[in-house]
């Protein structure tokens, strides 16, 4: 059992999914996916805490050995990565009962549990797996699977929001799979540790080099790092909210995942650092940041800005990459991790509004937050976390990665972070203003605070956000370690004043 | 009570009674007595906590380490004693005054008053304790966010405007620079832990230091210096004994206070003194003082002057720490605690004088010294001890702020310091002049108009006795001043 877990992991929500496909309707189909990511959430945290005791685990599946088998292989990354994505799942389906008996049809539910538990294999098979075409296989899980999610919103507009990812995140795809064939056409291998030693020694090649940018593209689009974004802000609003506020926590995240790998794990640190690479990185990252926070500023629909801000909260990460040391790895994958607490937190919080009023306008809201306090709290808690105020999780990773800034003298770019925050701050606090000073409008006068079951999960996650604000080991600790175990290697300082 | 218990009550002890306080909101007088309890028992705390501190007992807590290096730990040294002096006795007097004031003038909300109010008095208590840099920035973020509900407490457009003014300059400059400059210490020194003698010398080229120092400078916008001031005079929208006890003693203070500690404990006077870090930028403390009060004198609404007066008077201690000497330094802490009681008894004053007559206008107080003799005496006092006259606590601070200025030589800053003073009298002592001594325009007789309720006359009475006393027994502040000066 123990030395199956990598294996398990991945493989009981895909089993479960098309048994929850054909359960009846009720609440069955959801209790089972509760049952389900509990366990998987159970398996990540072991996972990760053998990694962290025992070092590496290298499982093969079906006895095959690498590189001619697939092999999963763990180290504190991929163990983080997988946690987040199944603690995230755990803490959202408490939430997605009455959610979603709220925003889906009833013929649909089993349907949706299915495809979420679907979108859970595919998230953690990546984070899993040490294959880099077996990556492209959960790509495409995760991704077909999300785009089904993402068209069971309730407006018909979900419905062109999903066939607009669905061509943008089709096309990711596409040019991550050239870039992988050809890397295969010049090393003959699809194994990460194997191609790690084969690369060296062909990487002067020209067709390598394509590779790489196409790989690169490819997960930039998934990764919705600005502008290839263009999906995003479409998806996030339209989406159920459940929907929302699991892929907001997970999706990207296991793009910066793929991202890391492919930069520190497969190809030789010192390739990336001959490419203008990190300096693209720094330079979409800083447009990100700074566009994508105007642009939520002028938001109406509070999902939207949320999702605008996300886009900039991803530049945070880019920028953090693109640092290139070990620093700013380590304050990337911080900030991975308490991004995924707030934005988490967050949707469940405008979630319960949009249970409640069914919609989440800025003219509707005006006022809840006399009626609803326990939301307005959580969104107030976890926004502060979002600007990074101290005390909170999202002080931590804007403390890593302006550190991270300055030790490379990067004064633009640590500018560019704590402007960012001031923007933050202003389209959080256009929320709060609506919540709680305009007057409350007559249809909203009767609203009641959001059902015991919303407000808990959501709870849950902003309780997270001021716990990881305080105690860092787990968060810091872990990020470092993976940060280490990339190998990063601090050699070239990237100068980008 | 051992010091760790000592600490962790009073610091707990607000919070516990902000809980207290919505716990019992249906029940206003129970409610109130709640809030009285817990001030008197964090007076008294307080001041046990300075009698065994200048007995020499040491006041150490540690609570957690979120980061390798940074914690959240408090230390108490003279600065931050003499600043929680300060806060823990003014809040009983301001609970006292506050109850008078908020029923007389009908304010909804006040038990969201009350608990808001309590919160910030932890966070100023912890920014008074704090032994590093980081406990301080997180207590002082939480000041501004506690404070926000107070300041747009009317809940109206113009509360609204101004709360947006208040959040966006404290938590702008404080997320832009001062944020930076902590993380620059730590990246310089490695540690942002206060230190006799500053962290810095050393380690940081003294080419920079001024830079840094600026960026602390700006950063700290709680400190008011120009062109960072707008959120003082925005903030007066809130209810009186808000602007009289946070923004013109906790808030404020708290800004100035660490300017201190930055200057004391991590830049450190002989690292300042020997490489002139402040040279240049002592003269936007001065300019500060001068505008400020240039502005305030053409200030017809009673709580806008008093608010400019108050970033003036800010930057005396901007001033005071700027110089860097030791007399500059007693000056500047003596100062926290001097206009402390002057600033909030003229609030207290114009509070009184708005609950009874509804009139916020200077002009409009022609003649009402007859009607309310004590206000309008406790007024007089408040203006002559802000302006620096004997028998009154003023004086201290300002003389040794004289002595500090003469020990540099800059005599231009004498000047400065004096212009300044006429220019106090130029705009506070017309106050009392008119109330006591011109006629009501409208020739009216204010014979219907009484003095303020009881509680409010009695707060008063108490901080404008206080100014008389200080100045024959500032002992208490003048040594934790000189402690903090670096030897007794």
């Amino acid at each position: 059992m123990e030395k199956h877990i990598s294996l398990l992991l991945v493989v009981i929500p895909l089993i479960a999914a098309p048994i929850v496909a054909v359960l009846p309707r009720g609440r069955l189909p959801w209790l089972i996916t509760l049952i389900i990511t509990f366990i998987c959430a159970i398996l990540a945290s072991t996972q990760l805490w053998t990694v962290l005791h025992d070092g590496v685990i290298s499982y093969e599946l079906g006895g095959w050995a690498p590189p001619w088998g697939i092999e999963y292989r763990i180290d504190a990354v991929n163990a983080l990565i997988a946690l987040i994505v199944a603690a995230i799942a755990a803490i959202t389906l408490p939430y997605a009962l009455l959610s979603v008996e709220k925003e889906i049809p009833q013929h649909q539910i089993p349907l949706f549990y299915s495809a979420f538990l679907l979108c859970l294999t595919g998230l953690l098979g990546i984070a899993q797996t040490g294959d880099l075409f077996n990556i492209f296989v959960f790509l495409e899980i995760s991704s077909l699977s999300s785009y089904a999610l993402i068209s069971l919103g309730r407006n018909r507009q979900a419905l062109t929001s999903a066939y607009q990812y669905l061509i943008m995140g089709t096309i990711g795809a596409t040019f991550f799979l050239i870039g992988v064939g050809l890397i295969y056409s010049q090393t003959g291998t699809l194994n990460m540790q194997d191609l790690a030693k084969l690369l060296p020694e062909v990487v002067q090649l020209k067709t390598v080099h394509t590779g790489f940018a196409f790989i690169m593209i490819g997960i930039a689009l998934k990764l919705a790092l600005f502008p290839l974004h263009l999906w995003l802000p479409n998806a996030y609003t339209y989406a159920p909210s459940v929907v929302t506020i699991f892929l907001a926590a997970t999706a990207t995240k296991v793009a910066v995942y793929v991202m890391l790998r492919v930069l520190f794990s497969i190809f030789p640190n010192e390739f990336a650092l001959a490419t203008p690479t990190y300096e693209l990185f720094i330079l979409f990252a800083m447009a990100g940041i700074l566009i994508a926070s105007v642009y939520a500023i002028y938001q109406t629909n509070i999902k939207r800005l949320l999702a605008y801000s996300s886009v900039a909260q991803i530049g945070y990460i880019a920028l953090g990459i693109g640092f290139a040391s070990t620093k700013g790895v380590t304050a990337a994958l911080i900030h991975v991790f308490n991004h995924a607490l707030i934005k988490a937190a967050l949707f469940m919080a405008v979630g319960a509004i949009i249970y409640r009023i069914g919609s989440c306008r800025m003219g509707n809201i005006n006022g809840l937050g006399k009626q609803m306090p326990w939301t307005f709290g959580a969104i107030v808690i976890a926004g502060l976390s979002l600007i990074g105020v101290p005390g909170t999780a999202g002080f931590v990773s804007k403390w890593y990665l302006l550190f991270a800034a300055l030790e490379q003298d990067a004064w633009v770019s640590a500018a560019v972070i704590l402007f960012g925050s001031l923007l933050a701050m202003i389209y959080v606090g256009k929320i709060i203003e609506a919540l709680y000073f305009k007057p409350v409008t007559d249809s909203n006068k009767s609203v009641k605070e959001a059902p015991l079951l919303l407000l808990l999960p959501t709870w849950t996650l902003v309780l997270a956000n001021i716990y990881f604000g305080f105690d860092t080991s787990l968060s810091v600790g872990v990020a470092e370690t993976a940060a280490d175990v990339l190998g990063v290697v601090n050699m070239v300082s990237i100068n980008d004043s | 009570m051992t010091p760790e218990t000592l600490m962790t009550t009073i610091l707990l002890l607000p919070l516990l009674g902000a809980i207290g306080i919505v716990a019992t909101r249906h029940h206003p007088n129970l409610r109130e007595g709640v809030t009285l309890v817990t001030a008197s028992l964090v007076a008294i705390l307080v001041v046990i906590i300075a009698n065994q501190f200048l007995a020499g007992k040491e006041f150490v807590l540690s609570l957690a380490e979120p980061m390798p290096g940074l914690s959240i730990a408090f230390k108490i040294e003279a600065l931050g004693m003499l600043f929680s002096l300060i806060v823990g006795l003014l809040w009983l007097v301001t609970s006292i005054y506050a109850i008078g004031y908020m029923r007389s003038h009908n304010e909804k909300n006040q038990t969201r008053f009350y608990a808001a109010f309590a919160v910030a008095i932890t966070c100023a208590l912890g920014i008074a304790f704090s032994d590093n840099l980081f406990t301080l920035f997180l207590f002082y973020e939480l000041l501004t966010l506690s404070t926000y509900p107070l300041v747009t407490h009317a809940g109206t457009a113009e509360a609204k405007k101004a709360g947006r003014v208040y959040l966006g300059i404290l938590l702008g400059t404080s997320i832009g620079f001062f944020l930076l400059a902590i993380l620059i210490t730590w990246f310089v020194s490695g540690t942002v832990t206060f230190q006799q003698g500053g962290v810095l010398a050393g380690k940081l080229d003294p080419a920079w230091a001024g830079l840094l120092y600026a960026l602390f400078l700006f950063g700290i916008g709680k400190a008011a210096l120009m062109p960072f001031h707008r959120w003082l005079p925005a903030a007066m929208v809130a209810p009186t004994p808000v602007s009289a006890l946070l923004h013109a003693v906790a808030v404020v203070k708290a800004g100035v206070f660490t300017l201190l500690k930055v200057t004391l404990y991590i830049f450190g006077s002989d690292f300042i003194l020997s490489n002139n870090v402040t040279g240049g930028l002592i003269w936007v403390a001065a300019a500060t003082i001068l505008f400020a009060s240039m502005i305030a004198m053409s200030k017809d609404n009673l709580k806008a002057r008093l608010a400019y007066s108050t970033i003036s008077q800010l930057s005396y201690i901007a001033l005071g720490a700027m110089l860097a000497t030791k007399s500059g330094l007693i000056g500047a802490s003596m100062h926290i605690a001097m206009h402390a009681f002057s600033k909030i008894t003229l609030f207290f004053a114009a509070g009184a004088v708005l609950v009874v007559t509804h009139k916020k206008l200077v002009s409009e107080l022609n003649g009402l010294g007859r009607a309310m003799p004590v206000t309008f005496a406790a007024f007089l006092i408040g203006t002559l001890s802000i302006i620096g006259l004997p028998p009154l606590g003023g004086m201290w601070s300002k003389w040794y702020l004289g002595l500090g200025i003469v020990e540099t030589t800059q005599l231009l800053l004498l000047a400065v310091l004096m212009i300044s003073s006429l220019l106090n009298i130029a705009y506070l002592l017309p106050i009392p002049v008119r109330a006591f001594f011109s006629k009501p325009a409208s020739g009216e007789h204010y014979t219907e108009i009484k003095e303020a309720p009881k509680t409010i006359l009695f707060a008063m009475i108490i901080t404008s006795s206080a100014c008389i006393i200080l100045f024959f027994y500032p002992d208490p502040f003048y040594q934790l001043a000189s402690l903090a000066a670096g030897g007794p």
